[in-house]
């Protein structure tokens, strides 16, 4: 004898569920069903209308409270914003002129830095200027008259000078020598090769001068040819060396 | 089935003619929508309970959005309207998910 398995009561109340569902997804015409379904047209019409409004015009919804407390934020939003705005500002204008502060720094430095290499010999510098060449047949010119030619030429103006291989700078020294004369330690034969750049007319005057170097030169038995070229290349430079006893001095102090 | 259609076919229709609301309307229309969102889920749970009355359902239709509006209004009119629609969507949502969760248990016994 066996015992038929009794319906599940769950199973029977969700298919009676389903049924009453069905029953009354069925259509029917009836006045309840016609007001039920005029309403739900509207609910859906008004669920549109407010997807629209809400998308379209965030703002229009809210009452008078939330619009002040919107604007509220907005302004102290505002406000945050324009400090930072400000802020950056100065520190871009900051940025700015110590970029071009920094900038205009580094070339005057980088100016002068060449201006003092050429005076002091250390750096290659090229202009218009002259080739002067004493020659010795008697070997009879003394340093002296070389220094006293360097001499001329610095009062002509001339930047940078040169005599055979070695660069005439502040603390250049001439003597005689056995075969020559000898420029800061260095033996230079003649003739004696001196380029200078500079003005080439005054320089040529200068030398030209009477009791001036090409008369001397000539007195000792010598001859000067004056050459202005348009190019002269100063190559040899000196290695400064740096000072034992003097120390700089800061201007105003 | 055909309130359904027509709830489809009034969404077809407000999308299709972008009503602009009327200005009075604007605090209303969201705390009536979610209302009659409440009313509806409640109608269908009446269905499936086996209790549904046509009559019924639309007085708590017509009423459930009216006294939501009213509600909002009270509260406009006393200074706390924002509060008041936070208080009632809060309880209408309350409803809606607790008239889901018996629709969902009767349908899927879950």
């Amino acid at each position: 004898m066996t015992i038929p398995p009794r319906p599940d009561p769950d199973q029977v109340s969700a298919a009676r569920a389903w049924r009453r569902m069905y029953a009354m997804a069925k259509p029917r015409l009836s006045r309840a069903n016609a007001v039920v379904t005029v309403l739900a047209l509207g609910l859906g019409f008004a669920i549109a209308a407010q997807l629209h409004t809400t998308r379209a015009q965030p703002l229009e919804t809210l009452r008078e409270d939330e619009l002040v407390r919107v604007l509220d934020d907005v302004t102290q939003n505002n406000e945050r914003l324009g400090t930072e705005l400000r802020e950056l500002e100065r520190t871009r204008d900051a940025l700015e002129g110590g970029a071009s502060n920094s900038a205009a720094a580094i070339a005057a430095a980088r100016e002068r830095a060449e201006t003092l290499g050429i005076l002091a010999g250390t750096l290659p510098a090229s202009g218009p200027g002259v080739r002067i060449t004493i020659s010795d047949p008697a070997g009879e010119i003394p340093a002296s008259l070389i220094l006293d030619a360097v001499q001329e030429l610095r009062d002509a103006g001339a930047e940078a000078i040169q005599i055979g291989a070695v660069r005439v700078v502040a603390g250049t020294w001439f003597t005689d020598a056995s075969d020559g004369i000898s420029v800061s330690g260095t033996t230079v034969h003649a003739p004696y090769d001196i380029e200078a750049i500079g003005d080439p007319t005054t320089i040529a005057t200068a030398m030209d001068i009477p009791g001036g170097v090409v008369a001397s030169v000539r007195g000792k038995g010598g001859e000067t040819t004056i050459a202005s070229l348009d190019t002269v290349r100063i190559t040899a430079t000196v290695t400064p060396a740096a000072p034992r006893f003097a120390t700089a001095q800061p201007s105003g102090k | 089935m055909i309130p359904a259609l027509g709830l489809a076919i009034g969404i077809l229709i407000g999308v299709l003619v972008q009503p602009d609301v009327p200005i009075w309307l604007l605090p209303y229309l969201p705390i009536a929508v979610v209302a009659a969102l409440d009313a509806v889920f409640g109608g269908v749970r009446a269905v499936l309970d086996g209790i549904f009355d046509d009559k019924v359902f639309v007085v708590s239709f017509l009423s459930n959005v009216l006294v939501a509006a009213f509600i909002v209004f009270l509260g406009d009119q006393l200074g706390v309207g924002s509060q008041l629609s936070t208080g009632i969507v809060v309880v209408l949502g309350v409803r809606i998910f607790s008239n889901v969760a018996s629709i969902r248990r009767h349908l899927f016994k879950a």
